[in-house]
């Protein structure tokens, strides 16, 4: 059997606020259609590490490639890094689908404008086909009716779905997915979670940071386990929620019950 | 009886009636307020995004900028800027060997009021920017947009909502700041309402006329300013 190719590799990753160091060193690769959930305590840096992949948050060290494209870094004048290469960051991060915690949709965009902004502006896809493939995603998480609707006239639960489709909008390469339910009223949080559950399916390459242990469970591939800054565990859940052998996992997941 | 007093003819739009005089005033009037309100938000959006994410030198000079001109009575800017202005172009367009220039009444009127203009939106754009929740833009940066283009189809739109009420204002200040411009003696409507009053000696008259005019720009703005408001919050949920 090969090995199928990498989508997301990140190699000895380091992120730090000032004194304060939030990754120590995070070595992680995503394969095409794998679905890594990355779990772990509030503060333990699984939104940053994630954030670190599109270079919304630039790394201090290490390095990330991108389908076996290494984004270019290069110190500043104040030791830290930053991408030597801005239209390389772009053109990457343009077929990397990213949905937030709290949504982000833009408020001076209907819905469908939204969804074919990035694939119009950034891609340059002709309007026609933007439109007819946006409306497509609309109607798949269910929200072809609310195309001319403002978001903020919307559900919280609505304008996830919203975002998940904006982000599918860009045909992307990997999804990346911000504790994307954690902004959700709890009645909510299962529309959401049924939508990112049938991506997973079809073999999408996504990583996941999460809340939600037994959504964690039932569709990821791979788990990893973050506390404080660093991979304290991983491996597939049967293990992870089985098996765990780490006492902090082992805490944080009777913790989570 | 008072009534009688007032001759109405004076306002007649043809000689010797001055009407017509006043409406070229109004129409002077109100082209200087677009040109120098345009000059002002192109002047106030380069200010805003400076100080906002500018280096630390851009600004230094923002915050100079924006100080000064805020500072200084805007007659006294408008004095400045016209007479020190036209002068220091005459020298150096002398230098150079061009001879003297004429600066237009107009050119130079909306040089001023744009550059006042310039300093106060450069404060209501700032905080309507900063209005925008970061998320907006992380998302428009997260899908591959350059910062231009983060600018273009992100930020300035988003912040408009927060800025209008602001805007609004300035455009209102912007109208009645052309007056000023009489001291330098371009025909706006103030300036042709004294030389009306001055010449038939029916000062209430025409400058109860002049007030009308200015009243009614007010009000026809604000009918304007209404529906480009309702427009820039549609995207805002009723509250």
């Amino acid at each position: 059997m090969t090995e199928r190719a990498e989508a997301i590799a990140v190699r000895d990753l380091c992120k730090r606020f000032g004194a304060l160091e939030v990754l120590k060193g995070i070595s992680l690769t995503a394969r095409e259609g794998e679905v890594i959930a990355i779990i772990g305590g509030s503060g333990s840096g699984k939104s940053t590490f994630l954030r670190c992949i599109n270079m919304l948050e630039v790394p201090s060290s290490g390095s990330v490639a991108i389908r076996g494209e290494e984004i270019a870094l290069r110190s500043d004048r104040r030791g830290g890094l930053v991408p030597s290469d801005r239209r390389q960051v772009q053109r990457l991060r343009a077929r990397l689908g990213m949905v937030f915690q709290s949504f982000n949709l833009w408020q001076h965009m209907t819905i469908i404008q939204n969804v074919i902004e990035a694939p119009m502006h950034v891609l340059g896809v002709p309007r026609a086909e933007a439109i007819e493939r946006g409306e497509a995603l609309l109607r798949r998480v269910g929200l072809f009716d609310k195309r001319d609707v403002y978001p903020a006239f919307l559900s919280g639960g609505q304008q996830q779905r919203a975002a998940i489709a904006r982000a599918l909008a860009i045909q992307p390469h990997a999804m990346l997915f911000d504790e994307p339910t954690s902004a959700l009223d709890p009645e909510l949080v299962g529309e959401v979670l049924g939508v990112i559950g049938d991506l997973a399916k079809e073999q999408r390459t996504m990583i996941l940071v999460t809340h939600e242990m037994k959504f964690a469970r039932d569709v990821a591939s791979h788990i990893v386990f973050l506390a404080h800054g660093v991979i304290e565990e991983q491996g597939p859940p049967e293990q992870i929620f089985g098996d765990p052998k780490s006492e902090l996992l082992k805490k944080f997941i009777s913790s989570s019950h | 009886m008072a009534a009688d007093m007032i001759n109405w003819s004076l306002l007649a739009l043809e000689p010797p009636g001055w009407g017509g005089v006043l409406l070229a005033g109004l129409m002077n009037s109100i082209k200087i307020a677009l040109g120098g309100y345009s000059l002002g938000l192109v002047l106030g959006t380069g200010g805003a995004f400076g100080k906002l994410y500018g280096g630390p030198v851009m600004r230094d000079l923002m915050e100079i900028y924006t100080t000064v001109v805020r500072a200084v009575p805007e007659l006294v800017l408008i004095l400045l800027l016209y007479y020190a202005g036209t002068d220091l172009l005459n020298r150096v367009s002398a230098a150079l060997g061009y001879g003297s220039v004429d600066i237009s009444g107009l050119a130079a009127g909306i040089f001023v009021i744009g550059v006042v203009q310039g300093a106060y939106s450069t404060e209501v754009l700032r905080g309507a920017i900063l209005a925008v929740p970061a998320g907006q833009m992380e998302a428009a940066r997260a899908f591959g947009m350059s910062p231009l283009m983060v600018m273009r189809r992100v930020t300035l739109p988003a912040m408009l909502p927060h800025a209008l009420p602001g805007l609004s204002n300035l455009w209102l200040i912007c109208t009645k700041d052309t007056a000023l411009l009489a001291v330098v003696g371009f025909s706006e409507l103030t300036l042709v309402t004294r030389q009306a009053a001055g010449t038939t000696k029916a000062y209430m008259l025409f400058f109860c006329a002049a007030g009308v005019l200015y009243l009614l720009l007010t009000l026809v703005s604000g009918l304007i300013i209404r529906v480009i408001e309702a427009r820039a919050r549609r995207g805002w949920a009723a509250r």
